[in-house]
Protein backbone atom coordinates (compact mmCIF):
# COMPACT_ATOMS: atom_id res chain seq x y z
CA UNK A 1 0.00 0.00 0.00
CA UNK A 2 1.32 3.94 -0.39
CA UNK A 3 2.01 5.61 2.13
CA UNK A 4 -1.28 7.55 0.95
CA UNK A 5 -3.38 4.53 1.33
CA UNK A 6 -1.55 3.59 4.82
CA UNK A 7 -3.36 6.88 5.97
CA UNK A 8 -6.48 6.40 4.73
CA UNK A 9 -6.70 3.23 6.17
CA UNK A 10 -5.44 4.28 9.52
CA UNK A 11 -7.61 7.06 9.14
CA UNK A 12 -11.05 4.90 8.80
CA UNK A 13 -10.00 2.65 11.54
CA UNK A 14 -9.68 6.17 13.97
CA UNK A 15 -12.81 7.61 12.94
CA UNK A 16 -14.63 4.19 13.33
CA UNK A 17 -13.19 4.20 16.89
CA UNK A 18 -14.41 7.72 17.90
CA UNK A 19 -17.86 6.92 15.79
CA UNK A 20 -18.42 4.41 18.28
CA UNK A 21 -17.68 5.61 21.46
CA UNK A 22 -19.73 8.79 20.82
CA UNK A 23 -22.71 6.81 19.35
CA UNK A 24 -22.72 5.35 22.95
CA UNK A 25 -21.83 8.66 24.69
CA UNK A 26 -23.75 8.18 27.58
CA UNK A 27 -21.52 4.40 28.41
CA UNK A 28 -18.52 6.14 27.05
CA UNK A 29 -18.55 9.64 28.03
CA UNK A 30 -20.93 10.54 31.05
CA UNK A 31 -20.04 7.95 33.24
CA UNK A 32 -16.22 9.27 33.93
CA UNK A 33 -17.76 13.03 34.23
CA UNK A 34 -20.00 11.98 36.89
CA UNK A 35 -17.65 9.31 38.64
CA UNK A 36 -15.22 12.42 39.22
CA UNK A 37 -17.66 14.95 39.61
CA UNK A 38 -18.32 12.58 42.93
CA UNK A 39 -15.19 12.40 44.00
CA UNK A 40 -14.20 16.04 43.81
CA UNK A 41 -17.23 16.66 45.70
CA UNK A 42 -16.58 13.76 48.49
CA UNK A 43 -12.86 13.86 48.45
CA UNK A 44 -12.19 17.64 47.89
CA UNK A 45 -15.00 19.09 49.03
CA UNK A 46 -16.22 17.21 52.39
CA UNK A 47 -13.43 15.55 53.26
CA UNK A 48 -10.53 17.46 52.09
CA UNK A 49 -10.87 20.33 54.01
CA UNK A 50 -10.57 18.55 57.32
CA UNK A 51 -7.61 16.83 55.41
CA UNK A 52 -5.87 19.82 55.16
CA UNK A 53 -2.53 19.98 53.17
CA UNK A 54 -0.91 17.22 51.23
CA UNK A 55 2.19 18.04 49.58
CA UNK A 56 2.11 21.41 50.08
CA UNK A 57 -1.55 21.68 48.34
CA UNK A 58 -5.13 22.03 49.16
CA UNK A 59 -5.94 18.43 49.55
CA UNK A 60 -8.40 19.20 46.42
CA UNK A 61 -5.46 20.69 44.18
CA UNK A 62 -3.61 17.52 45.16
CA UNK A 63 -5.97 14.73 44.20
CA UNK A 64 -7.34 16.82 40.58
CA UNK A 65 -3.92 15.43 38.92
CA UNK A 66 -4.16 12.19 40.29
CA UNK A 67 -7.83 11.83 39.08
CA UNK A 68 -7.74 13.44 35.80
CA UNK A 69 -5.13 10.72 35.07
CA UNK A 70 -7.16 7.64 36.54
CA UNK A 71 -10.37 8.78 33.87
CA UNK A 72 -7.51 8.78 31.54
CA UNK A 73 -5.97 5.41 32.27
CA UNK A 74 -9.58 3.82 32.64
CA UNK A 75 -10.79 5.16 29.81
CA UNK A 76 -8.20 4.59 27.21
CA UNK A 77 -8.18 0.95 28.20
CA UNK A 78 -11.83 0.31 28.23
CA UNK A 79 -12.07 2.12 24.50
CA UNK A 80 -9.99 -0.78 23.20
CA UNK A 81 -10.39 -3.58 24.85
CA UNK A 82 -13.95 -3.63 24.63
CA UNK A 83 -14.31 -2.09 20.91
CA UNK A 84 -11.46 -4.53 19.15
CA UNK A 85 -12.96 -7.51 21.89
CA UNK A 86 -16.43 -7.33 20.49
CA UNK A 87 -14.93 -6.94 17.01
CA UNK A 88 -13.72 -10.57 17.31
CA UNK A 89 -16.90 -11.65 19.02
CA UNK A 90 -19.15 -10.44 15.91
CA UNK A 91 -16.26 -11.78 13.75
CA UNK A 92 -15.77 -8.42 12.14
CA UNK A 93 -12.43 -8.20 12.85
CA UNK A 94 -12.77 -10.73 9.39
CA UNK A 95 -13.63 -6.92 7.71
CA UNK A 96 -9.82 -5.87 9.02
CA UNK A 97 -8.15 -9.06 8.11
CA UNK A 98 -9.44 -9.46 4.50
CA UNK A 99 -8.05 -6.13 3.80
CA UNK A 100 -4.14 -5.69 3.11
CA UNK A 101 -3.89 -3.26 6.11
CA UNK A 102 -0.39 -3.82 8.00
CA UNK A 103 -0.71 -4.89 11.80
CA UNK A 104 1.17 -1.84 12.58
CA UNK A 105 -1.74 0.07 10.89
CA UNK A 106 -4.55 -1.73 12.74
CA UNK A 107 -2.55 -1.22 16.62
CA UNK A 108 -1.65 2.26 15.69
CA UNK A 109 -5.74 2.83 14.62
CA UNK A 110 -6.91 1.34 17.73
CA UNK A 111 -4.22 2.76 19.96
CA UNK A 112 -4.90 6.67 19.01
CA UNK A 113 -9.25 5.39 18.81
CA UNK A 114 -8.33 4.42 22.53
CA UNK A 115 -6.25 7.88 23.09
CA UNK A 116 -8.83 9.88 21.56
CA UNK A 117 -11.76 8.84 24.10
CA UNK A 118 -8.85 8.82 27.00
CA UNK A 119 -7.92 12.20 26.38
CA UNK A 120 -11.31 13.49 25.25
CA UNK A 121 -12.27 12.58 29.01
CA UNK A 122 -9.37 14.17 30.30
CA UNK A 123 -10.54 17.49 29.01
CA UNK A 124 -13.89 16.60 30.39
CA UNK A 125 -12.58 16.22 33.79
CA UNK A 126 -10.39 18.73 33.79
CA UNK A 127 -13.29 21.31 33.07
CA UNK A 128 -15.28 19.48 35.92
CA UNK A 129 -12.29 20.22 38.73
CA UNK A 130 -11.80 23.79 37.58
CA UNK A 131 -15.65 23.75 38.76
CA UNK A 132 -13.88 22.90 42.42
CA UNK A 133 -10.91 24.60 42.24
CA UNK A 134 -8.31 26.42 40.10
CA UNK A 135 -5.98 24.86 38.14
CA UNK A 136 -1.88 26.38 36.76
CA UNK A 137 -0.07 24.44 34.74
CA UNK A 138 3.65 24.34 36.07
CA UNK A 139 5.10 23.39 33.35
CA UNK A 140 2.52 22.35 30.67
CA UNK A 141 4.58 20.44 28.18
CA UNK A 142 4.90 17.85 30.83
CA UNK A 143 1.21 17.98 31.46
CA UNK A 144 0.79 16.86 27.77
CA UNK A 145 3.66 14.74 27.28
CA UNK A 146 2.38 12.52 30.56
CA UNK A 147 -1.11 12.52 29.66
CA UNK A 148 -0.61 11.73 25.91
CA UNK A 149 2.12 8.46 26.87
CA UNK A 150 0.12 6.85 29.30
CA UNK A 151 -2.95 7.46 26.80
CA UNK A 152 -1.02 5.37 24.60
CA UNK A 153 0.12 2.77 27.22
CA UNK A 154 -3.19 2.36 28.55
CA UNK A 155 -4.77 1.81 25.48
CA UNK A 156 -1.86 -0.75 24.25
CA UNK A 157 -3.34 -2.66 27.22
CA UNK A 158 -6.52 -2.72 26.28
CA UNK A 159 -5.64 -4.25 23.24
CA UNK A 160 -3.26 -6.96 24.49
CA UNK A 161 -6.32 -7.86 26.64
CA UNK A 162 -8.96 -7.99 23.81
CA UNK A 163 -6.56 -10.23 21.71
CA UNK A 164 -6.13 -12.44 24.74
CA UNK A 165 -9.84 -12.70 25.53
CA UNK A 166 -12.02 -15.55 24.78
CA UNK A 167 -14.87 -14.42 26.53
CA UNK A 168 -16.68 -11.23 28.02
CA UNK A 169 -15.40 -12.13 31.50
CA UNK A 170 -11.55 -11.58 30.30
CA UNK A 171 -11.87 -7.76 29.39
CA UNK A 172 -12.98 -6.86 32.89
CA UNK A 173 -10.72 -9.12 35.00
CA UNK A 174 -7.69 -6.88 34.60
CA UNK A 175 -9.49 -3.42 35.07
CA UNK A 176 -11.35 -4.52 38.16
CA UNK A 177 -8.05 -6.57 39.61
CA UNK A 178 -5.30 -4.90 38.01
CA UNK A 179 -5.99 -1.57 37.26
CA UNK A 180 -8.35 -0.25 39.54
CA UNK A 181 -6.10 -1.10 42.70
CA UNK A 182 -2.53 0.50 40.79
CA UNK A 183 -4.48 3.62 40.33
CA UNK A 184 -5.78 3.56 43.96
CA UNK A 185 -2.61 2.63 45.14
CA UNK A 186 -0.89 5.20 43.20
CA UNK A 187 -0.70 8.26 45.11
CA UNK A 188 -3.84 9.44 43.40
CA UNK A 189 -5.35 10.07 47.15
CA UNK A 190 -1.63 10.34 48.74
CA UNK A 191 1.47 11.39 48.69
CA UNK A 192 3.61 7.76 49.68
CA UNK A 193 5.53 10.12 51.76
CA UNK A 194 2.91 9.72 54.34
CA UNK A 195 3.39 5.93 54.07
CA UNK A 196 6.14 4.14 56.09
CA UNK A 197 9.42 2.79 54.55
CA UNK A 198 8.36 -0.24 53.45
CA UNK A 199 5.09 0.57 51.97
CA UNK A 200 6.69 3.51 50.36
CA UNK A 201 9.12 1.12 48.47
CA UNK A 202 6.53 -1.60 47.47
CA UNK A 203 4.44 1.20 46.05
CA UNK A 204 7.70 2.20 43.81
CA UNK A 205 7.23 -0.75 42.03
CA UNK A 206 4.00 0.45 40.64
CA UNK A 207 3.64 1.68 36.84
CA UNK A 208 1.06 3.73 37.91
CA UNK A 209 2.63 5.97 40.52
CA UNK A 210 5.17 7.54 38.14
CA UNK A 211 2.60 8.30 35.65
CA UNK A 212 0.41 10.09 38.03
CA UNK A 213 3.52 11.97 39.73
CA UNK A 214 4.92 12.41 36.55
CA UNK A 215 1.47 14.40 35.93
CA UNK A 216 0.90 15.65 38.56
CA UNK A 217 4.52 17.62 38.48
CA UNK A 218 3.62 18.94 35.43
CA UNK A 219 0.48 20.66 36.79
CA UNK A 220 1.78 21.29 40.49
CA UNK A 221 5.36 21.15 40.40
CA UNK A 222 5.68 18.61 43.37
CA UNK A 223 6.20 14.63 42.54
CA UNK A 224 7.43 12.07 44.49
CA UNK A 225 9.18 10.48 41.76
CA UNK A 226 11.70 12.01 39.45
CA UNK A 227 9.09 12.88 36.52
CA UNK A 228 11.82 12.24 34.13
CA UNK A 229 12.11 8.68 35.27
CA UNK A 230 8.21 8.74 35.10
CA UNK A 231 9.00 9.53 31.23
CA UNK A 232 11.46 6.94 30.72
CA UNK A 233 9.15 4.39 32.73
CA UNK A 234 6.33 4.93 30.35
CA UNK A 235 7.90 5.08 27.40
CA UNK A 236 9.92 1.42 27.92
CA UNK A 237 6.28 0.10 28.67
CA UNK A 238 5.37 0.90 25.39
CA UNK A 239 7.83 -0.22 23.49
CA UNK A 240 7.41 -3.34 25.25
CA UNK A 241 3.56 -3.44 25.02
CA UNK A 242 3.85 -2.49 20.88
CA UNK A 243 6.24 -5.28 20.42
CA UNK A 244 3.98 -7.70 22.48
CA UNK A 245 1.00 -6.69 20.41
CA UNK A 246 2.77 -7.01 17.02
CA UNK A 247 3.55 -10.04 18.05
CA UNK A 248 -0.06 -10.90 18.88
CA UNK A 249 -1.44 -9.66 15.96
CA UNK A 250 1.26 -11.72 13.31
CA UNK A 251 0.30 -14.90 14.79
CA UNK A 252 -3.13 -13.99 14.82
CA UNK A 253 -3.75 -15.18 18.13
CA UNK A 254 -7.31 -16.06 18.85
CA UNK A 255 -8.42 -13.75 15.93
CA UNK A 256 -7.06 -16.68 12.33
CA UNK A 257 -7.31 -19.96 12.66
CA UNK B 1 0.18 -15.32 -14.72
CA UNK B 2 -3.25 -17.22 -16.49
CA UNK B 3 -5.14 -18.35 -13.54
CA UNK B 4 -6.81 -16.13 -11.43
CA UNK B 5 -6.29 -18.65 -8.06
CA UNK B 6 -3.77 -21.17 -8.02
CA UNK B 7 -4.07 -23.95 -5.14
CA UNK B 8 -1.21 -26.32 -4.70
CA UNK B 9 -0.93 -29.09 -2.16
CA UNK B 10 -3.27 -27.24 0.43
CA UNK B 11 -3.66 -28.70 3.69
CA UNK B 12 -5.21 -28.14 6.94
CA UNK B 13 -4.89 -29.02 10.51
CA UNK B 14 -7.58 -27.86 12.71
CA UNK B 15 -6.23 -26.81 16.15
CA UNK B 16 -8.24 -30.32 17.45
CA UNK B 17 -5.96 -31.75 15.25
CA UNK B 18 -8.95 -32.53 12.71
CA UNK B 19 -7.42 -32.44 9.17
CA UNK B 20 -9.99 -30.69 7.28
CA UNK B 21 -7.62 -30.24 3.78
CA UNK B 22 -6.07 -33.06 2.62
CA UNK B 23 -3.86 -31.89 0.26
CA UNK B 24 -6.29 -29.79 -2.50
CA UNK B 25 -4.66 -28.25 -5.58
CA UNK B 26 -7.31 -26.14 -8.02
CA UNK B 27 -6.95 -23.67 -10.71
CA UNK B 28 -9.47 -21.02 -11.69
CA UNK B 29 -9.13 -19.29 -14.74
CA UNK B 30 -9.36 -15.70 -15.01
CA UNK B 31 -13.11 -14.73 -16.11
CA UNK B 32 -14.04 -18.36 -14.83
CA UNK B 33 -17.36 -19.05 -12.96
CA UNK B 34 -16.47 -21.65 -10.61
CA UNK B 35 -18.10 -23.59 -8.58
CA UNK B 36 -16.42 -25.73 -5.22
CA UNK B 37 -19.60 -28.03 -4.96
CA UNK B 38 -19.35 -29.98 -1.69
CA UNK B 39 -21.63 -31.64 1.76
CA UNK B 40 -21.08 -29.97 5.07
CA UNK B 41 -17.87 -30.37 6.81
CA UNK B 42 -16.22 -31.34 3.36
CA UNK B 43 -14.00 -28.16 3.60
CA UNK B 44 -15.30 -25.82 1.10
CA UNK B 45 -15.10 -22.97 4.11
CA UNK B 46 -11.64 -23.78 5.05
CA UNK B 47 -10.83 -23.46 1.39
CA UNK B 48 -11.69 -19.87 0.86
CA UNK B 49 -10.75 -19.03 4.39
CA UNK B 50 -7.28 -20.14 3.42
CA UNK B 51 -7.65 -17.82 0.24
CA UNK B 52 -8.71 -15.10 2.11
CA UNK B 53 -6.42 -14.91 5.00
CA UNK B 54 -9.15 -16.20 7.77
CA UNK B 55 -7.43 -19.00 8.39
CA UNK B 56 -3.52 -20.01 8.46
CA UNK B 57 -2.73 -23.25 6.45
CA UNK B 58 -0.96 -25.58 7.20
CA UNK B 59 1.35 -26.53 4.24
CA UNK B 60 1.40 -25.78 0.51
CA UNK B 61 0.84 -22.45 -1.74
CA UNK B 62 -1.82 -20.26 -2.40
CA UNK B 63 -1.56 -17.56 -5.28
CA UNK B 64 -4.23 -14.96 -5.91
CA UNK B 65 -3.40 -13.51 -9.69
CA UNK B 66 0.45 -14.85 -9.76
CA UNK B 67 0.44 -13.05 -6.05
CA UNK B 68 1.90 -15.78 -3.63
CA UNK B 69 -0.02 -15.23 -0.09
CA UNK B 70 3.51 -15.91 1.39
CA UNK B 71 5.38 -13.47 -0.47
CA UNK B 72 2.84 -11.17 -1.59
CA UNK B 73 0.22 -10.74 0.34
CA UNK B 74 -1.07 -7.33 -0.05
CA UNK B 75 -1.28 -7.16 -3.53
CA UNK B 76 -2.91 -10.63 -3.57
CA UNK B 77 -5.77 -8.51 -1.03
CA UNK B 78 -6.34 -5.85 -3.59
CA UNK B 79 -7.60 -8.30 -6.15
CA UNK B 80 -9.80 -10.17 -4.06
CA UNK B 81 -13.28 -9.95 -2.84
CA UNK B 82 -14.81 -12.17 0.09
CA UNK B 83 -18.13 -12.83 0.96
CA UNK B 84 -17.89 -15.22 3.94
CA UNK B 85 -20.38 -17.87 4.73
CA UNK B 86 -21.76 -15.78 8.10
CA UNK B 87 -22.92 -12.57 8.33
CA UNK B 88 -19.55 -10.77 10.10
CA UNK B 89 -20.05 -6.92 10.26
CA UNK B 90 -21.04 -4.90 12.89
CA UNK B 91 -24.91 -5.17 13.43
CA UNK B 92 -24.81 -1.88 14.78
CA UNK B 93 -23.42 -0.61 12.01
CA UNK B 94 -25.34 1.73 9.22
CA UNK B 95 -25.18 -0.17 5.41
CA UNK B 96 -23.39 3.05 3.83
CA UNK B 97 -20.67 3.18 6.81
CA UNK B 98 -20.01 -0.73 6.75
CA UNK B 99 -19.38 -0.35 2.78
CA UNK B 100 -17.26 3.02 3.10
CA UNK B 101 -15.48 1.90 5.84
CA UNK B 102 -13.99 -1.17 4.37
CA UNK B 103 -13.31 0.65 0.89
CA UNK B 104 -11.14 2.58 3.28
CA UNK B 105 -9.13 -0.28 4.98
CA UNK B 106 -8.01 -1.18 1.14
CA UNK B 107 -6.90 2.38 1.14
CA UNK B 108 -9.69 3.88 -1.11
CA UNK B 109 -10.29 7.76 0.38
CA UNK B 110 -13.79 8.31 1.67
CA UNK B 111 -14.49 10.72 -1.53
CA UNK B 112 -14.18 7.73 -4.30
CA UNK B 113 -15.51 5.31 -1.53
CA UNK B 114 -18.83 6.95 -1.74
CA UNK B 115 -19.25 6.53 -5.47
CA UNK B 116 -18.47 2.95 -5.27
CA UNK B 117 -20.51 2.35 -2.47
CA UNK B 118 -23.34 4.24 -3.88
CA UNK B 119 -23.12 2.19 -6.79
CA UNK B 120 -22.83 -1.61 -5.58
CA UNK B 121 -25.86 -0.41 -3.49
CA UNK B 122 -28.09 0.69 -5.62
CA UNK B 123 -27.18 -2.08 -8.63
CA UNK B 124 -27.67 -4.48 -4.78
CA UNK B 125 -31.47 -2.72 -3.88
CA UNK B 126 -29.76 -1.32 -0.39
CA UNK B 127 -29.07 2.35 -1.62
CA UNK B 128 -32.71 3.31 0.46
CA UNK B 129 -31.50 1.43 3.16
CA UNK B 130 -28.32 3.04 3.19
CA UNK B 131 -28.70 4.55 6.76
CA UNK B 132 -30.53 1.86 8.68
CA UNK B 133 -28.30 -0.09 11.06
CA UNK B 134 -27.35 -3.29 9.62
CA UNK B 135 -28.88 -5.38 12.59
CA UNK B 136 -32.59 -4.57 11.06
CA UNK B 137 -31.94 -5.62 7.39
CA UNK B 138 -33.43 -8.95 6.35
CA UNK B 139 -31.40 -11.81 5.23
CA UNK B 140 -31.42 -11.32 1.87
CA UNK B 141 -30.51 -7.95 2.72
CA UNK B 142 -27.36 -8.67 4.97
CA UNK B 143 -26.04 -10.85 2.38
CA UNK B 144 -26.25 -8.64 -0.70
CA UNK B 145 -24.73 -6.00 1.76
CA UNK B 146 -22.01 -8.38 2.22
CA UNK B 147 -21.45 -8.75 -1.69
CA UNK B 148 -21.75 -4.65 -2.07
CA UNK B 149 -18.70 -4.88 1.10
CA UNK B 150 -16.93 -7.36 -1.34
CA UNK B 151 -16.76 -5.22 -3.98
CA UNK B 152 -16.03 -1.92 -2.85
CA UNK B 153 -12.49 -1.52 -3.89
CA UNK B 154 -13.53 -3.46 -7.80
CA UNK B 155 -11.54 -6.56 -6.73
CA UNK B 156 -11.14 -8.83 -9.83
CA UNK B 157 -11.79 -12.17 -7.97
CA UNK B 158 -14.56 -12.64 -5.70
CA UNK B 159 -15.56 -15.46 -3.68
CA UNK B 160 -18.34 -16.39 -2.21
CA UNK B 161 -18.98 -19.24 0.29
CA UNK B 162 -22.62 -20.48 0.17
CA UNK B 163 -24.28 -17.06 -1.20
CA UNK B 164 -27.67 -18.05 -1.09
CA UNK B 165 -28.02 -20.25 1.65
CA UNK B 166 -30.75 -19.47 3.30
CA UNK B 167 -31.78 -16.84 0.49
CA UNK B 168 -35.16 -17.17 -1.08
CA UNK B 169 -36.08 -18.25 -4.53
CA UNK B 170 -36.79 -15.06 -6.04
CA UNK B 171 -34.12 -13.13 -4.35
CA UNK B 172 -31.97 -16.25 -5.45
CA UNK B 173 -33.01 -15.64 -8.68
CA UNK B 174 -32.20 -11.91 -8.47
CA UNK B 175 -28.73 -12.58 -6.94
CA UNK B 176 -27.56 -14.98 -9.95
CA UNK B 177 -28.40 -12.62 -12.45
CA UNK B 178 -26.39 -10.05 -10.59
CA UNK B 179 -23.19 -12.40 -10.19
CA UNK B 180 -24.03 -13.55 -13.73
CA UNK B 181 -23.56 -9.92 -14.95
CA UNK B 182 -20.08 -9.23 -13.11
CA UNK B 183 -18.67 -12.33 -14.52
CA UNK B 184 -19.88 -10.92 -18.02
CA UNK B 185 -18.20 -7.38 -17.18
CA UNK B 186 -14.66 -9.47 -16.17
CA UNK B 187 -14.79 -10.79 -12.80
CA UNK B 188 -13.71 -14.05 -11.72
CA UNK B 189 -16.24 -15.41 -9.89
CA UNK B 190 -15.97 -18.43 -7.62
CA UNK B 191 -18.57 -19.62 -5.35
CA UNK B 192 -19.16 -22.47 -3.03
CA UNK B 193 -22.48 -24.41 -2.52
CA UNK B 194 -24.16 -27.50 -1.71
CA UNK B 195 -26.58 -26.92 -3.90
CA UNK B 196 -26.24 -27.92 -7.42
CA UNK B 197 -28.93 -26.31 -9.14
CA UNK B 198 -26.84 -23.24 -8.39
CA UNK B 199 -24.17 -24.96 -9.13
CA UNK B 200 -25.57 -26.49 -12.55
CA UNK B 201 -27.35 -22.47 -13.84
CA UNK B 202 -24.59 -20.72 -13.01
CA UNK B 203 -20.99 -22.09 -13.55
CA UNK B 204 -18.78 -22.75 -16.63
CA UNK B 205 -16.26 -25.20 -14.28
CA UNK B 206 -16.88 -27.18 -11.15
CA UNK B 207 -14.39 -28.75 -8.48
CA UNK B 208 -16.38 -31.38 -6.69
CA UNK B 209 -14.74 -31.12 -2.49
CA UNK B 210 -15.28 -34.00 -0.02
CA UNK B 211 -13.09 -34.75 3.38
CA UNK B 212 -10.81 -32.21 2.46
CA UNK B 213 -9.95 -33.75 -0.77
CA UNK B 214 -11.15 -32.62 -4.36
CA UNK B 215 -12.74 -35.66 -6.25
CA UNK B 216 -13.53 -34.10 -9.83
CA UNK B 217 -12.24 -30.84 -11.33
CA UNK B 218 -14.11 -30.48 -14.62
CA UNK B 219 -15.96 -28.46 -17.05
CA UNK B 220 -19.41 -28.45 -16.04
CA UNK B 221 -20.69 -30.03 -20.04
CA UNK B 222 -18.35 -32.73 -19.44
CA UNK B 223 -19.38 -33.68 -16.22
CA UNK B 224 -23.19 -33.59 -17.44
CA UNK B 225 -21.46 -36.08 -20.34
CA UNK B 226 -20.77 -38.52 -18.16
CA UNK B 227 -23.90 -38.94 -16.87
CA UNK B 228 -24.46 -42.87 -17.80
CA UNK B 229 -28.24 -42.58 -17.22
CA UNK B 230 -30.51 -40.17 -17.28
CA UNK B 231 -33.96 -40.25 -15.63
CA UNK B 232 -37.50 -39.55 -17.19
CA UNK B 233 -40.68 -38.57 -15.40
CA UNK B 234 -43.90 -39.61 -16.75
CA UNK B 235 -47.31 -38.55 -15.84
CA UNK B 236 -49.24 -41.60 -16.58
CA UNK B 237 -53.26 -40.76 -17.37
CA UNK B 238 -55.34 -42.10 -14.07
CA UNK B 239 -54.17 -42.99 -10.78
CA UNK B 240 -51.75 -45.87 -10.92
CA UNK B 241 -51.07 -47.95 -7.56
CA UNK B 242 -48.87 -50.84 -8.82
CA UNK B 243 -45.66 -50.10 -11.14
CA UNK B 244 -45.92 -50.89 -14.51
CA UNK B 245 -44.02 -53.76 -15.44
CA UNK B 246 -41.02 -52.70 -17.55
CA UNK B 247 -38.58 -55.16 -18.41
CA UNK B 248 -34.87 -53.91 -18.86
CA UNK B 249 -35.58 -50.36 -17.14
CA UNK B 250 -34.83 -49.50 -12.90
CA UNK B 251 -38.11 -47.44 -12.41
CA UNK B 252 -40.37 -45.83 -9.65
CA UNK B 253 -42.72 -43.67 -8.06
CA UNK B 254 -41.89 -40.47 -7.38
CA UNK B 255 -42.91 -38.39 -4.46
CA UNK B 256 -46.14 -37.17 -6.50
CA UNK B 257 -47.07 -40.19 -7.70
CA UNK B 258 -45.25 -39.13 -11.50
CA UNK B 259 -43.41 -42.69 -12.87
CA UNK B 260 -39.60 -42.31 -12.77
CA UNK B 261 -37.82 -44.45 -15.05
CA UNK B 262 -33.73 -44.43 -15.38
CA UNK B 263 -32.40 -44.87 -19.42
CA UNK B 264 -29.10 -45.80 -20.15
CA UNK B 265 -27.57 -43.26 -22.25
CA UNK B 266 -28.14 -44.47 -25.73
CA UNK B 267 -30.87 -47.21 -25.18
CA UNK B 268 -33.81 -45.05 -26.37
CA UNK B 269 -37.13 -44.59 -25.29
CA UNK B 270 -39.22 -46.84 -27.48
CA UNK B 271 -38.87 -49.81 -25.80
CA UNK B 272 -40.20 -48.13 -22.68
CA UNK B 273 -43.14 -46.65 -24.92
CA UNK B 274 -44.22 -50.45 -26.37
CA UNK B 275 -44.38 -52.14 -23.09
CA UNK B 276 -46.59 -49.31 -21.46
CA UNK B 277 -48.99 -49.53 -24.42
CA UNK B 278 -49.16 -53.21 -24.09
CA UNK B 279 -50.47 -52.74 -20.68
CA UNK B 280 -53.07 -50.30 -21.51
CA UNK B 281 -51.11 -47.37 -19.59
CA UNK B 282 -51.10 -44.05 -21.22
CA UNK B 283 -48.90 -41.09 -20.92
CA UNK B 284 -50.09 -37.92 -20.54
CA UNK B 285 -47.01 -35.35 -20.30
CA UNK B 286 -42.82 -36.69 -20.03
CA UNK B 287 -39.83 -34.64 -18.70
CA UNK B 288 -36.31 -35.33 -18.32
CA UNK B 289 -35.67 -34.72 -14.24
CA UNK B 290 -34.00 -32.09 -13.11
CA UNK B 291 -30.80 -32.01 -10.49
CA UNK B 292 -29.21 -34.48 -12.64
CA UNK B 293 -25.77 -33.15 -11.63
CA UNK B 294 -27.45 -34.05 -8.04
CA UNK B 295 -27.21 -37.77 -8.80
CA UNK B 296 -23.64 -37.37 -9.84
CA UNK B 297 -22.73 -35.66 -6.94
CA UNK B 298 -24.37 -38.34 -4.38
CA UNK B 299 -23.13 -41.32 -6.50
CA UNK B 300 -19.77 -39.69 -5.95
CA UNK B 301 -19.97 -38.58 -2.87
CA UNK B 302 -21.20 -41.99 -1.54
CA UNK B 303 -18.74 -43.89 -3.18
CA UNK B 304 -16.00 -41.78 -1.48
CA UNK B 305 -17.76 -42.25 2.04
CA UNK B 306 -17.24 -46.01 0.97
CA UNK B 307 -13.49 -45.25 0.76
CA UNK B 308 -13.03 -42.96 2.92
CA UNK B 309 -11.82 -43.84 6.96
CA UNK B 310 -15.44 -42.30 7.79
CA UNK B 311 -14.75 -39.79 9.66
CA UNK B 312 -17.73 -39.02 11.83
CA UNK B 313 -16.89 -35.30 11.77
CA UNK B 314 -17.48 -35.16 7.81
CA UNK B 315 -20.89 -36.83 7.23
CA UNK B 316 -23.44 -35.93 4.90
N1 LIG C 1 -12.20 -24.04 13.87
C1 LIG C 1 -12.29 -25.36 13.63
N2 LIG C 1 -11.72 -26.24 14.47
C2 LIG C 1 -11.82 -27.58 14.23
N3 LIG C 1 -12.44 -28.14 13.17
C3 LIG C 1 -13.01 -27.29 12.30
C4 LIG C 1 -12.98 -25.86 12.48
N4 LIG C 1 -13.64 -25.29 11.45
C5 LIG C 1 -14.06 -26.30 10.67
N5 LIG C 1 -13.70 -27.50 11.18
C6 LIG C 1 -13.98 -28.82 10.60
O1 LIG C 1 -13.38 -28.90 9.32
C7 LIG C 1 -14.23 -29.55 8.40
C8 LIG C 1 -14.47 -28.67 7.22
O2 LIG C 1 -15.23 -27.55 7.61
P1 LIG C 1 -15.68 -26.44 6.59
O3 LIG C 1 -14.51 -26.03 5.79
O4 LIG C 1 -16.40 -25.39 7.35
O5 LIG C 1 -16.69 -27.27 5.67
P2 LIG C 1 -17.78 -26.74 4.64
O6 LIG C 1 -17.64 -25.28 4.48
O7 LIG C 1 -17.49 -27.50 3.39
O8 LIG C 1 -19.11 -27.12 5.21
C9 LIG C 1 -15.50 -29.89 9.17
O9 LIG C 1 -15.43 -31.25 9.54
C10 LIG C 1 -15.46 -29.01 10.36
O10 LIG C 1 -16.07 -29.62 11.47
MG1 LIG D 1 -18.97 -23.79 4.90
Amino acid sequence: MTPHALWTAFYTILSREIRRFTRIWAQTLLPPAVTMTLYFVIFGNLIGSRIGQMGGFDYMQFIVPGLIMMAVITSSYANVVSSFFSMKFQHNIEELLVSPVPNWVILTGYVCGGMARGLGIGVIVTLVSLAFTHLEFHNILMVVITVILTSALFALGGFINAMLATKFDDISIVPTFILTPLTYLGGVFYSIDLLPDFWRGVSMINPILYMVNGFRYGILGVSDVNPFVSLGMILLFIVVLAAVALNLLRRGKGIRN
Amino acid sequence: MAYALEIQGLTKTYGDGFQALKGIDLKVAKGDFFALLGPNGAGKSTTLGVVSSLVNKSAGQVRVFGHDLDTELSAAKLNLGVVPQEFNFNQFEKVLDIVTTQAGYYGIPLKQALISAEKYLKQLGLWDKRNTPSRTLSGGMKRRLMIARALVHEPRLLILDEPTAGVDIELRRSMWTFLQEMNRNGTTIILTTHYLEEAEALCRNIAIIDHGQILRNTSKRELLQQLSVETFVLDLAGGHQQLPQLDGYVRRFDKDGALEVDVQKGSGLNQVFVQLQQQGIEVDSMRTKANRLEELFVRMVEANADNSDNDPKAQL
